[in-house]
């Protein structure tokens, strides 16, 4: 494996950004689905957010930076972590998700349970999985590594993880652990920071217009006055991303320059 | 004294009749008592409702008509994402579902094991589980919070089909890989539990393979054990083996075409265990 060099990539962008989904959470499970939420959990436990706890994407937690993609990778094993007690923490609060998504709408309703209706779907997908669990019981943030009007859409056909519309009617008490931090993808950030907790385009990525996010997606963001740029990764992030964190370049794979 | 309760996997499969609720341990392509699930492929039972952390034995057992409906979370091969057989069928109208939230699932089991008709969550609340038509009903707290849950009802099973690495003639199942799954709670949940295991050992045997911890089941929860070395292929029984990776890669080949299907049903699935054995370890 050689060391990477040369300015930021998207995939590196991306894994920054994903990461700061984490800032300020301290003594959490951090729970990221996907290669580039890995790479961006191990970097913000790397960085700003020590304290975070996290597995090696299987039963024990770790305490230190394990490699993503590398199995035989030396670990730092601080607890055994089986799906039965992974449901604990779930059930119990302390866990910031990032999953993601084959739908999610303004609101941050998310679908990978099947496109079209439940007798014969049109394409089954995985299942409703943990997204109803994960939604209401902690917070859930999601990473969409190709940005479509297909991904992005007006509504879903089906909600696994449920969005701000969905807990607004289960009212305060029901809903009070529900939170979606952020939504990422490849071409920007995206919060519910509006009067009525639907999506808001945070920033776009260096290179991206906010004509392409529009374009992109099929329902009416908030676009602010102002749009900012996503921050590059600092030489810090970047050095710990190509040769700690991503040695072998995954998150190249997932998000081709 | 420890009890002799081996029996034949054909006698396990004799016990499974049509229209019953089968319960399956492991999780996602991973420990499934795939030796029974052969078996039951060469049967001629149908109409079987399933409740898994689905792998593999979903998707074979959709494709070869036995399924009428499916209880799950999800259906993974695990490194490979979706099972393509189960997809098919769902595609097609075949077979019926029960969509349930990972966390609801393993609380319909816990429910079914304490013989109570439902526990208490909030996982499912403002999702489409409650909306599409699975009679999933909420509960008011009767205490001062006076809080709206889900109340998950139980996931009682005719048959629990577990696989474990090593265990006793007595029903005692242990084991040796990292996470147990939820084969205890499968047992406890169903009316009769059979389990296969890649060694029978002596009772005394046992914690030479591992710690106290490690065994997961006790013989109250089983009738009837057999050993099937092998018995998990091609999904993992880490430390005896791990998933067969590329076996995996021809069996979710083989929803893309009848001819591969009919292949490697003739190769792999017409055939006796000891055979199937034969030709996937050569």
């Amino acid at each position: 494996m050689s060391t990477r060099s040369g300015p930021p990539t998207r995939a590196e962008v991306c894994a920054v950004a994903c990461a700061e989904a984490w800032r300020g959470d301290g003594e959490i499970l951090a729970n990221p689905i996907g290669t580039i939420p890995m790479i961006a959990g191990r970097l913000a436990k790397a960085t700003f957010e020590p304290l975070l706890v996290m597995t090696d994407g299987e039963a024990v937690l770790v305490e230190n930076i394990v490699p993503v993609g590398v199995d035989d990778a030396p670990k730092v094993v601080s607890g055994w972590n089986p799906y039965r007690k992974m449901f604990d923490i779930v059930f119990n609060g302390p866990r910031h998700i990032m999953m993601g998504a084959t739908q999610i709408d303004r609101f941050g309703n998310q679908n990978i349970a099947f496109i079209g209706t439940a007798d014969r779907p049109t394409t089954q997908l995985i299942g409703f999985r943990g997204a109803p669990g994960n939604t209401i019981n902690n917070h859930t943030s999601y990473w969409i590594s190709s940005h479509s009007p297909k991904v992005f859409v007006e509504r879903v056909d089906v909600v696994s993880g449920i969005g701000y519309d969905r807990a607004a009617e289960l009212g305060p008490v029901a809903a009070r652990f529900h939170r979606i931090p952020r939504v990422v993808s490849n071409l920007g950030v995206f919060d519910f920071e509006t009067p009525e907790h639907t999506m808001r385009l945070a920033s776009v990525h260096p290179g991206v217009t906010v004509e392409q996010v529009v374009a992109a997606t099929g329902f009416a963001l908030v676009i602010p006055d102002s749009v900012p740029t996503t921050r590059l990764p600092t030489d810090d992030e970047l050095r710990l991303i190509r040769e700690e964190i991503d040695p072998l370049g995954l998150g190249e794979r997932e998000v081709p320059s | 004294m420890t009890p002799d309760k081996r029996v034949t996997i054909d006698e396990i499969v004799g016990e499974i009749r049509d229209g019953m609720t089968i319960g399956i341990g492991g999780w996602g392509s991973r420990r499934k008592p795939m030796a029974i699930v052969r078996a039951l492929l060469r049967s001629p039972v149908r109409d079987l409702t399933l409740v898994a952390y689905g792998g593999p034995e979903i998707g074979l057992l959709c494709k070869a008509g036995k399924v009428r409906k499916v209880v799950y979370s999800f259906v993974s091969l695990d490194s490979i994402a979706l099972e393509p057989h189960f997809r098919a069928a769902r595609q097609a109208g075949a077979v019926d579902t029960t969509e349930l939230d990972e966390g609801m699932f393993l609380l319909g089991l816990q429910a079914a094991a304490w013989r109570v008709p439902f526990l208490p969550t909030r996982a499912g609340l403002g999702s489409d589980i409650l909306r599409l038509g699975a009679d999933i009903r909420t509960v008011r707290s009767p205490y001062d919070d006076g809080e709206e849950l889900v109340a998950m009802p139980a996931l009682p099973l005719d048959v629990a089909l577990v696989h474990m690495n090593r265990g006793d003639r007595g029903g005692t199942g242990q084991y040796l890989g990292i996470d147990p799954y939820f084969d205890d709670l499968f047992c406890l949940a169903a009316e009769r539990r059979f389990m296969s295991v890649e060694r029978i050992v002596e009772t005394e045997d046992l914690l030479r393979s591992g710690p106290v911890q490690s065994v997961g089941i006790n013989r109250l929860m089983v009738d009837g054990v057999v050993e099937t070395p092998g018995g998990a292929h091609f999904t993992s029984c880490a430390p005896d083996y791990e998933r067969d990776e590329a076996f995996q890669r021809e069996y979710a080949a083989t929803a893309k075409s009848g001819e591969a299907w009919d292949a490697f049903r003739a190769k792999y699935l017409d055939v006796s265990e000891a055979d199937y054995q034969k030709a996937v370890r050569p």
